[in-house]
C-alpha cells in the first residue's frame, strides 16, 4: 500500500518522523506495559494518596495512592487498543458496506447512502452516547460505539472511491476474461480504493482516543480499576486543587498521542498526494 | 519577409528542455502545418509563440520569435497582451474548455471585437453574426443568443474560430483544431477555415498530427520530433521527396486502402520522453538509416533541396528515398 | 435480410449476430419524463471465420456498445448473439464464465487497461487464475514468457508496472492479455485510437501477424476509414444504431450516401489528391428523437420524401453488398 521509498520519505521529515517516535513510544508502553511500568495499576495505600511527583513515584500518586505513572502506561493500553480495535472493526465493516453498495448500486445502494447521510449529520460523540444508553457501559460497549460512530465516514470514504474505480476499463477487461464480481471486488477495487480509507481511519484513530477518553470522563468506558485516561482524568477532577498532576500527566498524554498522530497522517497525505480524494469524500 | 519567424528556440520547464532550437518561418498568407507524434513539442511552440509559457512554467532560455518585427520574446506583458487576441490568435484543441458555459455565444463573440477593435455593441454583434455566417453556422442570429451547452461539438468549435476571428488578425495558431471532432466534422471544418484563411489572406500555424489534414491544407511543413525540428519543406516536397528518415516513416505508418496487406510496419521503438531522449540525433535508435555518427552528434538543422533537415544521413547520401517509391 | 443472413452455411460464420437492439432511458430527472435510446437498434451481421469484419461509424453511432453486446459484457433489450452456433443467452452463468476463453477484447485505453497495481507478470496470468486453470511455478514461466513474446515485448518487462511502460508496450500488454487463454475470436474496441501514429501501425502489423499465426477471427471496431479499409476484410458501416452498410471488400464502392459522406471526409495523405469537401446540410438527430424515415435523410443530397417517411430496410445491392437506402448511388 505504502512503497518503501514513501516511507523513507515520511519519516524522514521533521514532522513524520518526530510524530512516529512519539507514537512509537506510546505503542511501547501500551505493548509491554507489565515489563515497563514500576508498580501494578491497581494497588492501593491510602497512607500514600495524592503524592507529589518524586523519584519514588515519578508522576506521583492518585486519591487512592495508586502509582500514578503505572496507571498512565496501562492507560495507553487501554486507550490505544479500544480506539484501535474499534477503528479497524469500523473500516472493515464499512469497507465492506461502501464497496457493496457502489458496485452493485441499486436499492441496497441506496439504502446504505439514506442510513449514511442520516448519520452524518450527527456529532460522532451523540452516536456513541446513545448507544451506549442502550448496550450500557463497559470497555466493550464503548469499542462498540465508538465503531459504530465511525462507521458512516469509512462506508461513504469507500463507496465514493469504489464509484470512481468500477468504470476503469481494467475492471472491464477483467470481467471480459470470465472474472466473477468476488474476484473484481477483492483483487482490483479494494486494493485500489484502500490508501485513503487506511489514512483516514489512521486520522480517526486520534480522534477515537478523545472519543475513548471523553466516554471514560462520563464513567462510561473502562470500569475501576481498569486504568483510562480519561477516567484518571476525571478523577483528577476532584482534586485539582490538592493534586493537580492526576488530571495534568493524562490530559498530557492524550494531547501529545492525538497530535503525534495528525501530524503523521497529515505527513502521509503529503507524501501519497491524496488530499483530494479525502476531501471529496 | 516572413511574419512569424522563430530561430533557435529552446524552451526549459524545471530542468527538462522539451523544445531545443525550434526555428521555423510563416510568411503572410502561408498555412504551415506543424506535425509530430505526442511529446513532440507541438503545443509547447505554439504556447511559446503566444507568450503563455510562465502559466505552466516554462522558460524561454534561447532563440528568438519575431512577428512583424517585433521581438516577442522581451516583448513586457502589457504589450503582449494587446497583442495577442488581437494581431495572433490561438484556436485550442478542446472547444469545450474555450467557451464559457454561462455566458451566451453571442456575447462571448462580440466582446472580442468591442475589446480589440473598440466596437459599439450593435457593430459587434452584427460583425459576429457576419463571421458566423461565413462559417457556416446555420440561423447565426438564433445561435448569437444560444449558450453553449445548446451547440454540438463541431458548432461549437466554430464558435471558437469565430472569436478568434472577429479581432481580425493576421496570424491564427490552431492547436489540433479538430481532434476531439468526429472525422465528417472534422473535414468540413478543416474546409472551412481554409478557405477562409486563404481568402482574408491571413497566416496559419496548423498544428496537427494528422498527414492526411496536412496534405489537405498546407503549403509548408514544419516535422518535430522528440523537442527539435526534423525537417522543415513545402508540402510537395515533404510528401514526395522526405529528406528526414522520419518525415519518410511517418507517411508510411499512414495506412492507405490501396496498400498491400501486411506492409503496415510502423516505426520499431517508442516515442522518447523528455525525460530521457536518447543522445545525438534523438531519432537514432529507430532509424533504418543510421550511421555511427548519429549517436554522438547532433545533426544540425541545414539546407537541403529546397527545405531544411537534420539528418546525417540525409547530409551524406546522394540518392533520397521517396515515399511514394 | 436476417433470412439470406442464415441462408449462408452457418459453420462460415464464427459469430453471428440477429436483430440485436440495446436500449439505454434516461432517468429524466425530476420535471422531465422518462426518455429511451437505442444505443444498437436491430442490428443484424456475420462474423466469418479467419476473417477481419470491421465495424466503423463516428461517436454515437453504437460501436462500441455493439462490441460489448458480441461479448455479453452487456445483456441486450433484444436479438440473438451467436457463438459458434451457440445462442449466448442460453448459457448459465458458468458455462458463460467457460466460453470467454474463446472470445477476448482489445480495449481502446491501453492506459487504463491494466490494473496500475498489477505487474506485467501479474496482469498476464490473471487470465488463468481467473480461469481456475492451475499451472504449475515452471508452466506459470513458459506461458508467460511464451506471451510475451508473441506480442514483441522484452522478458526483463515482467517485473515492470504499467506506469513505467509506453503506450504502445501497454496495448501490447493488452493484446497479450486477451491471447493468454487462446481465443478463436478477438473485438478489437478502437485499439490503436489512443496511441500515435508510428505506434499505431506498429500494433496493426502485430495484429495482422497474429492472425495469421495463430487463425483468429477479428471483430474491428473503428472511427478511422482509411485504417478500416486497410485492416478488414468486410466493412460494416453503422450511423446511429443501426447498420447503413456492409460492404464486401476493402475496395467496394460505397452506395449509402452517408458511408459516401463518410469516405470523402478522409483526407488522403498526398498533397496532389486535394479535394473540395461538400458541405452537408442539416443536424444529427437527436437518438432520444429519431425520424420515422432514414435516420440520415436530413444530411443526405438524394433524399426524397420517400426516405423522410419510411425506413430504408437492409437490402442485398450485389453479392455480399447490403444497403439501407432507397436511392442508392
Amino acid at each position: 500500500m505504502i512503497k518503501s521509498s514513501s516511507l523513507r520519505t515520511i519519516l524522514l521529515s521533521p514532522r513524520g518522523g518526530i510524530s512516529a517516535i512519539v507514537l512509537l513510544a506510546v505503542m511501547i508502553c501500551a505493548v509491554f506495559a507489565p515489563l515497563i511500568a514500576p508498580y501494578a495499576y491497581d494497588i492501593q495505600s491510602l497512607r500514600d494518596a495524592n503524592l507529589n511527583p518524586s523519584w519514588k513515584n515519578w508522576m506521583g500518586t492518585d486519591e487512592f495512592g495508586r502509582d500514578l505513572l503505572s496507571r498512565m502506561i496501562y492507560g495507553a493500553r487501554t486507550s490505544l487498543s479500544v480506539a484501535l480495535t474499534a477503528i479497524s472493526i469500523s473500516v472493515a465493516i464499512g469497507m465492506s458496506l461502501g464497496a457493496t453498495a457502489a458496485y452493485f448500486g441499486g436499492a441496497f445502494d441506496r439504502l446504505v447512502t439514506a442510513v449514511v447521510d442520516l448519520t452524518w449529520s450527527f456529532p460522532e460523540i451523540l452516536i456513541a452516547l446513545i448507544l451506549i444508553a442502550i448496550i450500557g457501559p463497559g470497555l466493550n460497549s464503548t469499542m462498540i460505539a465508538i465503531s459504530i460512530a465511525y462507521l458512516a465516514q469509512f462506508t461513504r470514504l469507500t463507496r465514493v472511491q469504489i464509484m470512481a474505480l468500477k468504470n476503469e476499463t481494467y475492471v472491464e477487461a477483467t470481467r471480459s476474461l470470465g472474472a466473477g464480481h468476488a474476484h473484481i471486488i477483492l483483487r482490483h477495487l479494494l486494493p485500489n480504493a484502500l490508501t485513503p480509507v487506511i489514512v483516514a481511519g489512521m486520522l480517526a484513530t486520534g480522534d477515537a482516543i478523545i472519543l475513548e477518553a471523553t466516554l471514560g470522563f462520563f464513567g462510561l468506558g473502562a470500569q475501576p480499576p481498569t486504568p483510562s485516561w480519561g477516567a484518571m482524568m476525571s478523577s483528577g477532577t476532584a482534586q485539582i486543587f490538592i493534586a493537580p498532576w492526576i488530571i495534568i500527566f493524562p490530559g498530557l498524554a492524550i494531547a501529545i498521542t492525538v497530535i503525534a498522530i495528525n501530524l503523521f497522517g497529515d505527513a502521509v497525505i503529503d507524501v501519497l498526494d491524496i488530499r483530494r480524494q479525502l476531501r471529496d469524500s | 519577409m516572413a511574419l512569424l519567424s522563430v530561430t533557435d528556440l529552446s524552451v526549459f520547464i524545471g530542468r527538462l528542455k522539451p523544445l531545443d532550437g525550434i526555428s521555423f518561418d510563416i510568411g503572410k498568407g502561408e498555412i504551415v502545418g506543424m506535425v509530430g507524434e505526442s511529446g513532440s513539442g507541438k503545443s509547447l511552440t505554439a504556447m511559446s509563440v503566444m507568450g503563455l509559457l510562465p502559466l505552466i512554467g516554462g522558460k524561454m532560455t534561447s532563440g528568438s520569435i519575431r512577428f512583424d518585427g517585433i521581438d516577442l520574446a522581451t516583448l513586457p506583458e502589457p504589450h503582449y497582451r494587446a497583442l495577442r487576441g488581437r494581431r495572433i490568435a490561438l484556436i485550442s484543441q478542446n472547444p469545450m474548455t474555450s467557451l464559457d458555459p454561462i455566458i451566451r455565444i453571442g456575447a462571448q463573440i462580440d466582446q472580442v471585437s468591442i475589446l480589440h477593435l473598440g466596437l459599439s455593441d450593435a457593430a459587434a454583434r452584427a460583425r459576429s453574426i457576419d463571421i458566423m455566417q461565413q462559417l457556416r453556422i446555420p440561423e447565426a442570429a438564433t445561435v448569437h443568443g444560444n449558450y453553449p451547452h445548446q451547440l454540438s461539438g463541431g458548432m461549437k468549435q466554430r464558435v471558437v474560430i469565430a472569436m478568434a476571428l472577429a479581432a481580425d488578425p493576421e496570424l491564427m495558431i490552431a492547436d489540433e483544431p479538430t481532434t476531439a471532432l468526429d472525422v465528417t466534422i472534422q473535414a468540413q471544418i478543416i474546409q472551412i477555415v481554409v478557405d477562409l484563411v486563404r481568402e482574408r489572406g491571413l497566416s496559419l500555424l496548423l498544428i496537427t498530427h494528422d498527414m492526411g489534414v496536412v496534405a489537405q491544407a498546407c503549403d509548408k511543413v514544419v516535422v518535430l520530433y522528440a523537442g527539435r525540428v526534423a525537417e522543415t519543406n513545402g508540402i510537395d516536397a515533404i510528401f514526395g521527396e522526405p529528406q528526414h528518415p522520419y518525415t519518410r516513416e511517418l507517411i508510411r505508418c499512414i495506412p492507405r486502402h490501396d496498400q498491400l496487406r501486411g506492409s503496415l510496419t510502423g516505426i520499431p521503438g517508442a516515442v522518447p520522453s523528455v525525460m530521457d531522449y536518447p543522445s545525438g540525433c534523438r531519432f537514432h535508435p529507430r532509424c533504418a538509416d543510421a550511421l555511427d555518427i548519429c549517436a554522438g552528434a547532433i545533426p544540425a538543422l541545414e539546407q537541403k533541396a529546397a527545405g531544411f533537415a537534420a539528418c546525417h544521413a540525409a547530409i551524406n547520401a546522394a540518392g533520397k528515398v521517396s515515399a511514394h517509391g | 435480410m436476417a433470412d439470406e443472413a442464415q441462408a449462408q452455411l452457418p459453420s462460415d460464420n464464427l459469430v453471428a449476430v440477429r436483430d440485436l437492439t440495446r436500449e439505454y432511458k434516461s432517468s429524466g430527472g425530476l420535471f422531465s419524463t422518462v426518455r429511451s435510446m437505442r444505443a444498437v437498434n436491430e442490428v443484424s451481421l456475420d462474423v466469418p471465420r479467419g476473417k477481419v469484419t470491421g465495424v466503423v461509424g463516428e461517436s454515437g453511432c453504437g460501436k462500441s456498445t455493439l462490441a460489448r453486446l458480441v461479448l455479453r459484457l452487456i445483456a441486450p433489450t433484444a436479438g440473438r448473439v451467436m457463438f459458434n452456433d451457440t445462442d449466448l443467452a442460453s448459457l448459465a452463468p458458468a458455462q458463460l464464465r467457460k466460453l470467454r476463453r474463446s472470445m477476448q477484447m482489445v480495449f481502446q485505453d491501453p492506459y487504463s487497461a491494466i490494473d496500475p497495481r498489477y505487474t506485467i507478470r501479474r496482469a498476464l496470468l490473471e487470465p488463468f487464475e481467473v480461469q481456475g486453470v492451475a499451472l504449475g511455478k515452471g508452466e506459470q514461466e513458459d506461458r508467460l514468457l511464451a506471451l510475451i513474446s508473441k506480442v514483441g515485448l522484452s522478458p526483463r518487462m515482467t517485473e515492470s508496472y504499467p506506469h513505467q511502460l509506453s503506450g504502445g508496450q501497454k496495448q501490447r500488454v493488452g493484446i497479450a492479455r486477451a491471447l493468454a487463454l487462446s481465443p478463436s475470436f478477438l473485438v478489437l474496441d478502437e485499439p490503436t485510437a489512443s496511441l500515435d501514429v508510428s505506434i499505431q501501425a506498429q500494433i496493426i502489423g502485430l495484429l495482422e501477424a497474429l492472425k495469421q499465426e495463430l487463425g483468429l477471427t477479428y471483430l474491428f471496431i473503428s472511427h478511422d476509414l482509411s485504417l478500416v479499409r486497410y485492416f478488414c476484410d468486410r466493412i460494416v458501416v453503422m450511423y446511429l444504431g443501426r447498420v447503413v452498410e456492409i460492404l464486401p471488400g476493402a475496395r467496394a464502392e460505397a452506395c449509402h450516401h452517408y458511408a459516401r459522406t463518410l469516405m470523402d471526409s478522409h483526407f488522403v495523405p498526398d498533397p496532389r489528391h486535394r479535394k473540395a469537401v461538400t458541405p452537408l446540410v442539416g443536424e444529427i438527430p437527436s437518438p432520444f428523437n429519431l425520424p420515422p424515415g432514414c435516420a440520415f435523410a436530413e444530411r443526405c443530397p438524394a433524399a426524397s420524401p420517400l426516405c423522410r417517411r419510411e425506413r430504408p430496410l437492409l437490402s442485398e445491392h450485389a453479392t455480399g453488398h447490403l444497403v439501407a437506402c432507397h436511392h442508392p448511388a
